[in-house]
């Protein structure tokens, strides 16, 4: 045990960076999908027929054809294009489109769920559509989204670990060479309870948002799925 | 005879919130009692307790003389067996407001579960015994369908069917009309009088039905705040009360 | 952006010869660990869900927590520590297969659990004033109901599986997805490789996507 410590120790630095790897990845693709999520859920429920289809088709195609396929593709195809990218923002861009289509459901689910008294009542003071969405819709909607990124940004967070098929190195990979110096029990044991920290402390600060997003709309802290939109 | 109900000093709290505290009556073998009250006022926790949904904080509940849920044994309170409770309750019957029909079951299935399951009957004599109720209640040409085509009335009259397929001793009714349109709360009240009047079953019954109330009950107890303001048969109760808590009650749901 | 030609991109000749090859690997091992796995999942989900739901505390409660740490914590990673684990004879294919099976068991039990608490407390009451024993309520009256609450979602974490079968590609099994790799390497038509692999995915999700919207109308009571 002491000496796997000492390996612990020494390795301390490189599992830093692998940590710091994951990090970018997952804060760069969490960007990327949720402004991916956000553009194409409100897409699918434009008014716009042509519109809601294109959401349809990008969001089913991302959602269909796997993250490492996707990822593969950005890494070896792309560069026939002329477009080389750096591999950790290729590993943001798939894991952002990849998640980012998941997002738009999520979006979309939401601003459904919004009870449509809520859409009447704004109708019915004249609102316009922008005005409708951007100060009564959303905000509502705002609420039940963020359970649902939660899931995803976990997922996004587990998703991370595909950098190892583009010879990035991160916590995965630095948790293998930990591996050389300790047991394997060890470093695993390590490297997926800070997996597990990580998810921990992403999944409770969106937590938190969820909570002052539902105290803004003045709703019971505890997490109340479907009832939000009745409850108002 | 031993009364088919007692409770004798029966404390049913909810966290701090006291429902009912030192509750004292007895129900006669083939009696039928109402209990009438504003809501909150412990009747329905009575016929929850009775059937063993919850369980009580203090007292006794004794059926034909014996021990539900706890026994008195040198003065100890003793909470009894699982396997002991089983026993007792099995003479027990209860129809609830929401039917709670079986979804994933057909009309006659939910009629026959029990039968078979917890009386061990035949699946035909259970069958036979299903049909034979669902014909009483009107229902027979329905049994094979699925609950959820039937109207709530409808699904009442098999819960009805349902819980009289055990032979129970005693039958507790909680709110059975309150979840229903008023055109088919009649249906459902002409099958209980039926029962009422071809059986010796013992009821319980919660109701905001005085004339239903006045029809079949023997006795009419009236509760406020988890106590009995007054109890006495029917027709002096509803139409001369003498508390005047059971006269504001019975002003306000008529 | 240097400008190449279609023909450049894409040659329907080296996507003929990938295909086969392709459709293979996908059939003998996407759909292979994805049933298996789904089986293995949908079995120890269910063992899971029950243990933390009948069980007391001082069981269920670490038992939880075992489930949290795996289902928020890489496939990937969890794949290459059981390859490390297990015996160097051992066969990574089944090994990776049983690792993705307990991963999504978890999920399929998070399903399980939220099924059994969406069955509605009067099934319980109903089953208790017909004095019906514990072990028949679970298996008659609630199992059945929480099922249909289940099944679309668990249906939605199969081809969430389906679609991670790729990862097997870091304990080298020779999945689809790392048959198009080599195929690239050999060849350097990486384009067709990758595309057709997502092509395959595409039309294998989009089918199970629409046989679980038929199941989730058809369950409806």
């Amino acid at each position: 045990m002491t000496e796997n410590l000492e390996a612990l120790r020494d390795a301390l630095p490189r599992l830093g960076e692998g940590v710091s790897i994951t990090l970018q990845l997952t804060l760069g693709g969490a960007l990327v999908a949720f402004l991916v999520s956000v553009v194409f859920g409100l897409l699918s429920i434009s008014p716009a027929a042509p519109l809601r289809w294109l959401s349809t088709i990008v969001v089913e195609f991302f959602r269909g054809t796997s993250l490492v396929v996707q990822l593969f593709w950005l890494y070896y195809v792309m560069p026939l294009f002329g477009v080389s990218m750096d591999a950790v923002l290729t590993g943001v861009i798939a894991l952002g489109l990849n998640y980012g289509a998941y997002g738009a459901e999520v979006v979309r689910g939401s601003i459904n769920a919004v009870d449509k008294g809520q859409w009447e009542g704004a109708t019915a003071l004249n609102m316009s559509r922008v005005t409708r969405m951007r100060r009564i819709i959303w905000p509502q909607a705002w609420v039940l989204m963020l359970s649902g990124y939660n899931n995803l940004l976990v997922m996004l967070i587990k998703g991370t670990a595909v950098a190892l098929f583009i010879g990035l190195q991160d916590l995965g990979y630095q948790i293998d060479e930990l591996r050389i110096d300790t047991t394997t029990i060890f470093a695993y044991s390590i490297g997926l309870l800070l997996y597990y920290l990580i998810a921990l402390v992403f999944s409770f600060g969106l937590r938190v948002l969820e909570k002052r997003a539902r105290r803004r709309l003045g709703l019971p802290a505890g997490s109340a799925h479907a009832s939000a939109g009745a409850a108002l | 005879m031993p009364p088919v109900i007692r409770f004798e000093g029966v404390q049913k709290k909810f966290g701090d919130h006291t429902v009912l505290s030192g509750l004292n009556f007895d129900v006669a073998p083939g009696e039928r009692v109402t209990l009438i009250g504003p809501s909150g006022s412990g009747k329905t926790t009575i016929l929850r307790l009775v059937m063993t949904l919850e369980e009580l904080t203090d007292g006794y509940i004794w059926i034909d003389g014996k021990p539900l849920t706890h026994d008195r044994r040198d003065g100890k309170r003793i909470r009894l067996r699982e396997k002991q409770v089983a026993a007792t309750r099995k003479q027990i019957g209860m129809v609830f407001q929401h039917f709670n029909l079986f979804p994933n079951m057909s009309v006659i299935d939910n009629v026959t579960e029990a039968q078979v399951h917890v009386l061990g009957r035949g699946k035909e004599e259970a069958r036979d015994r299903g049909l034979a109720l669902l014909d009483q209640v009107g229902l027979k040409d329905r049994a094979e369908e699925h609950p959820s085509r039937l109207s709530g009335g409808q699904k009442q009259r098999v819960a009805i069917a349902r819980a009289l397929a055990m032979d129970p001793k005693i039958l507790l009714l909680d709110e059975v009309t309150s979840a229903l349109d008023p055109e088919l709360v009649g249906d459902v009240l002409a099958v209980l009088r039926d029962v009422a009047d071809t059986t010796d079953i013992s009821m319980l019954i919660v109701t905001h039905e005085m004339q239903f109330a006045r029809d079949v009950s023997h006795k009419v107890m009236m509760f406020d705040g988890g106590q009995i303001v007054e109890q006495g048969a029917p027709t002096d109760i509803l139409a001369n009360p003498t508390h005047e808590r059971t006269r504001k009650f019975l002003d306000s749901i008529l | 952006m240097p400008a190449i030609t279609f023909d450049q991109f894409w040659s329907w000749q080296a996507a003929a010869d990938l295909l086969p090859e392709l459709l293979t690997a996908f059939v003998k091992v996407t759909l292979l660990v994805t049933v298996v796995g789904t089986i293995v999942a949908v079995v120890l989900g269910l063992s899971l869900a029950l243990i933390t739901q009948v069980t007391p505390s001082v069981i269920a409660r670490p038992v939880r927590w075992v489930m949290d740490v795996i289902r928020m914590t890489p496939l990937i990673v969890q794949l290459v520590f059981a390859s490390f684990l297990v015996p160097v004879d051992w066969n990574l294919l089944w090994v990776g297969t049983v690792v993705i099976g307990v991963h999504y068991s978890t999920y399929m039990a998070e399903s399980f659990i939220a099924g059994i608490g969406s069955v509605d407390r009067g099934q319980w009451e109903a089953s208790r004033a017909l004095s019906l024993p514990q072990a028949r309520t679970w298996r008659a009256i609630v199992l059945p109901q929480a099922m249909r609450a289940t099944l679309p979602s668990l249906g939605n974490w199969t081809i969430s599986m389906f679609k991670d079968t790729p990862y097997l590609f870091a304990i080298s099994v020779l999945e689809m997805v790392t048959v198009a790799q080599q195929a690239g390497n050999n060849t350097f038509r990486y384009n067709e490789a990758f595309t057709i692999a997502g092509l395959i995915f595409l039309v294998a999700s989009l089918v199970t996507a629409l046989a679980v919207r038929r199941l989730e109308k058809a369950l409806v009571y």
